[in-house]
């Protein structure tokens, strides 16, 4: 018995010298020329990820740089003036903005998770209509912004719905544009939570919709909270669809959402500055830049800070 | 525990915009000054806005409870709000055309064209270049839609040496500008050599390009050129009375031809019968002159402002 | 109360319902009705799209032939006298779109591969969020950035003198729009497809060092081809986003409907035709007017085809892990 257990022993022994020797010779053996073009590859590769890093930087540099003379307090409490550029600021913009997004959260919540929930946990994907809501989504979410402008246009706007050109249009006419984001985040996060956690709470008697409002949706909702944020940093950054639905570039009171007076937001006021042959609108559209980065920084920092606040390890 | 603190945040950005929003409003209801009160819009060419919105400004700094904003759609995009109703007075950089009047009084608004202010189209070149005049036929030569001139020695006619390439910059073909040109110097509108470099609506553009090109060659507004004015240099035209530099007093004395041309603005008859929007167009006539040369245009002559008035008598 | 022993099924089963009070049903049904809804929601913005866009484009084909349209190589709508090729600015946009993808794709796949197979996990925690920063940028401020220092400072300082035409004197460039348009969907590629390449098994990758591979053989032999699926999706949905981008176009790459795909040539794509032409002086009830219309279900049905393709590319190469 001891004699087949030493054999054992010495041959595993052997075995296991052996090939750590073969490694080590390959390893050695390396030729020259693998060594370079590996070497190489990870120096490529981290040249790719700096030169990413160095356009944004060197954006934000310059935004900086040419927006700083026009940079202030002023420039949040002031409102526009064609006369004295100098002393123009960005006020009814920035409140039209913020009321832009607020209404696109209202709207974007409530049906884009309800629309992932449908997706995720009701609909049989058998069926053929089902299959070409999916389809449909995901077609949406690649469609050109401008293109929702068009729509905001002939359906929102004027048309069946007919708001006129007031902020609450603006607002439903951006809302459409990111809701596919927010269902296929949405969706991705409820599809992340486990099934086991569906299988608990229904073994236990709970209904479906309770399964979902206390355990499904509780866990997805980091997930969802970030689908959430990009799809407002997105709607916070769009000019091209408020120009085709009424944005104007010269006001000068604080827009209210269903007022028939008019309104602004941020990137409309930028690129109209950026096109005057001012140069103090030309800072003042640098400046505008500083300010839009500087929200949406904040903005994105919050949804990291919730997105790892909040992540649930299965 | 996580949701209803997402609620709350939900909660609390809403409440916060519409505050402030509500906030603003109280703001603006206090003040003394005029007691006019109302909201006016207008919409139109991006050219006449800036105009436009400097009286804006001036008149509701006087009277701090009326409401004006200023679209930029373009003409013809004011047009179609001024002839829905949409809008209180169109700003346009180009005479009302037979469809957009057919619009307009198949949905029963009235108006008046009502002359504003001039733009003195100017020709720029690269400070360097030694020409200082051209006559329409030679700048037909260059532009027109047969040309094929690559260089300014092939300009006909042409009495300075100069054989810098040709460098061409106009503005975008929907724009009033380009409409212009084409129909004073090359007789149609639309009729125009396509391979210029095309700026659209950033007039910069051809600033910056006649600046970096010894042969370049640009047209715009006037107020793009007296904004740089120390890095171009304004050719003189010649329409047949001899070379003249756009200035003030040669677009109102009618010497700087062809390429002087009228802004207007179109108040409708519905939105003058309201006391402030009668007197917004007042106001603008009394004052435009005094804000046209801030802002960059030919302020109107005497006999063109009182033709103004006149129009909008008729009509209010 | 129902202590009802749940059916095996999951979430689309029928047996936990079955075992349910009929009152509580009835309230489970409407809020999967209320739910379905927010759904088809989906389909009517689809329709609404469609609707707009249709009429209009009709209205401009009984006036402008579609042979002209489709084949035409030049887009000048308002000269005298118009002409309608709208080949012209299909290519201006696909111009821009590919020096976009030539300078996204290398440096999207490469970060991609460098955060999943290199990088130390402290520096893929602080890269990551760097990079979804750049994806939150607005596309204005990117456009402004193009036009003024891309274009400058860093193409026409760098473009080597008369090649195709040379760089310098032109305001506008395809190539400045496609520096710009690249630096926007970069966070598109890279993060969609480092996504991928984390969901390849640890499993395949390790027994793979186990044979003796080199992290490049793993990267490039090993996880790239078992996360294609992923990496494709994402440079199609990227090429969709390029495609679709109006204000970096408007402001760098020019007015100028031009057949090239030169990059230093100024160019004028559908989605700058559609802004500038849509708020322009024009008569909205003229035939340029209408040929807005036209281009936009050109647009459309470009990023349709190419969602599409997507899906069954998507479809095609994926692999599914236990």
């Amino acid at each position: 018995m001891t004699g087949a257990g030493e054999v054992q022993s010495e041959r595993t022994r052997l075995a296991v010298a052996g090939a750590r020797a073969t490694v080590a010779v390959a390893l050695r053996n390396q030729p020259r020329r693998d060594v370079i073009l590996h070497a190489l590859f990870a120096g490529l590769l981290l040249l790719a990820i700096l030169l990413a890093l160095a356009g944004l930087a060197a954006l934000l540099i310059q935004a900086l740089v040419r927006g700083a003379p026009a940079l202030g307090p002023d420039l949040f409490t002031n409102v526009p003036s064609t006369i004295n550029p100098e002393q123009a600021g960005f006020r009814p913009a920035i409140i039209g903005s913020l009321e832009l997004i607020a209404g696109v959260i209202l709207f974007v919540v409530p049906i884009g998770v309800g629309a992932a929930i449908y997706l995720e946990e009701y609909a049989d994907k058998t069926r053929w209509w089902n299959r070409v809501i999916e389809v449909n989504i995901q077609n949406l979410a690649a469609v050109p912004s401008i293109i929702y402008g068009i729509l905001g246009l002939a359906f929102i706007v004027r048309g069946p719905l007919d708001l006129g050109f007031i902020l609450a249009a603006g607002s439903l006419t951006l809302a459409l544009l990111v809701l596919p984001v927010v269902i296929i985040a949405g969706r991705e996060a409820i599809r992340a939570v486990p099934d086991s956690i569906r299988q608990g709470s229904l073994a236990l008697g709970a209904t479906r919709w309770q399964t979902i409002r206390h355990q499904v949706l509780p866990a997805a909702i980091p997930g969802v909270a970030t689908g959430v944020i990009l799809a407002v940093s997105r709607a916070l950054g769009e000019a091209a669809p408020l120009l085709l639905v009424g944005a104007v570039v010269f006001i000068t009171f604080d827009p209210t959402p269903f007022s028939a007076d008019g309104y602004s937001a941020l990137p409309v006021q930028i690129f109209q500055y950026a096109t005057r042959p001012q140069e103090a609108f030309q800072e003042l559209a640098f400046a505008g830049v500083i300010v839009m980065l500087v929200v949406l920084l904040a903005m994105n920092s919050f949804a990291i800070w919730l997105r790892n606040r909040y992540e649930r390890r299965w | 525990m996580t949701s209803s603190k997402w609620f709350m945040i939900l909660a609390s950005v809403s409440v916060l915009a519409l505050g402030v929003a509500a906030c603003g409003d109280d703001e603006e209801s206090s003040g003394g000054g005029g007691d006019l009160s109302g909201t006016i819009r207008i919409d139109g060419s991006s050219t006449v806005a800036p105009l436009s919105e400097a009286v804006a400004e001036q008149f509701q700094g006087e009277n701090p409870d009326v409401r004006v904003t200023v679209g930029t759609s373009g003409t013809g995009g004011g047009f179609e709000k001024f002839c829905a109703g949409e809008t209180a007075i169109s700003d346009a950089s180009r005479a009302i055309e037979a469809d957009e009047v057919e619009a307009c009084e198949k949905a029963g608004i009235s108006f008046e064209e009502v002359r504003v202010a001039t733009d003195a189209l100017t020709v720029v070149v690269n400070p360097q270049n030694p020409v200082n005049c051209l006559t329409t036929e030679q700048l037909k030569a260059v532009w027109g839609p047969a040309s094929t001139l690559s260089s300014w020695s092939e300009i006909p006619d042409l009495e300075d040496e100069f054989s810098e390439d040709l460098q061409l910059f106009g503005p975008g073909t929907d724009s009033g500008t380009f409409d212009y040109f084409t129909e004073e110097i090359n007789g149609e509108e639309g009729a125009s050599r396509k391979d210029y470099n095309n700026v659209g609506e950033d007039d910069n553009a051809t600033v910056n390009g006649v600046k970096g090109a010894p042969g370049g060659m640009g047209y715009f507004g006037f107020s793009y050129f007296t904004e740089n004015e120390g890095s171009l240099k304004a050719l003189e035209i010649d329409g047949g009375k001899g070379c003249v530099a756009p200035s003030v007093e040669t677009a109102q004395n009618d010497e700087y031809v062809p390429l002087s041309r009228p802004l207007f603005i179109y108040p409708s008859g519905e939105a003058l019968e309201e006391e402030v929007v009668k007197e917004f167009v007042d106001y603008y006539l009394e004052n435009v002159n005094d804000i046209a040369e801030a802002v960059g245009y030919i302020p109107l002559t005497e006999e063109q402002l009182q033709a103004s008035q006149d129009a909008v008598a008729t009509l209010g | 109360m129902d202590a009802s022993g749940s059916g095996a099924e999951g979430p689309g089963g029928q047996t936990a319902s079955r075992l349910q009070a009929p009152g509580r049903r009835l309230g489970e049904k409407t809020i999967e009705v209320m739910l379905a809804l927010c759904g088809v929601l989906s389909v009517l913005t689809t329709t609404a799209i469609v609707i707009s866009l249709v009429g209009p484009t009709i209205g401009f084909f009984q006036l402008v032939p579609i042979g002209d349209f489709l084949f035409g190589t030049e887009w000048t709508p308002q000269f005298e006298p118009p002409s309608f090729g709208v080949l012209e600015i299909v290519v201006g946009t696909l111009n821009v779109t590919l020096w976009a993808m030539v300078f996204a794709i290398p440096i999207g796949l490469g970060a991609a591969i460098y955060l999943s197979e290199y990088a130390a996990p402290r520096v893929r925690k602080t890269v990551k969020p760097i990079l979804e920063i750049l994806a939150g940028i607005p596309t204005v401020a990117i456009g402004i950035f193009a036009v003024s220092f891309l274009l400058p400072e860093v193409i026409q300082r760098f473009w080597p003198g008369d090649f195709l035409g040379g760089a310098v004197g032109k305001p506008f460039m395809a190539l400045a729009a496609g520096l710009g348009v690249g630096l926007m969907i970069v966070p598109i590629i890279a993060s969609i497809s480092e996504d991928a390449m984390s969901a390849v098994p640890r499993g395949l990758r390790e027994g793979a060092y186990a044979m003796g591979a080199t992290r490049m053989e793993v990267a490039t032999r090993v996880v790239f081809p078992a996360a294609l699926s992923g990496i494709v999706a994402s440079v199609v949905l990227a090429i969709s986003r390029a495609v679709g981008e109006t204000m970096i176009v408007v402001l760098a790459a020019g007015s100028n409907p031009n057949l090239t795909f030169n990059p230093v040539e100024s160019i004028q794509a559908m989605t700058a035709y559609i802004a500038t032409t849509a708020t322009g002086d024009i008569s909205t009830g003229s035939v340029d007017y209408k040929s807005v219309f036209a281009v936009g279900t050109v647009l459309f049905v470009m990023t349709l085809a190419m969602n599409m393709l997507s899906i069954r590319l998507v479809r095609r190469y994926r692999e599914v892990y236990e």
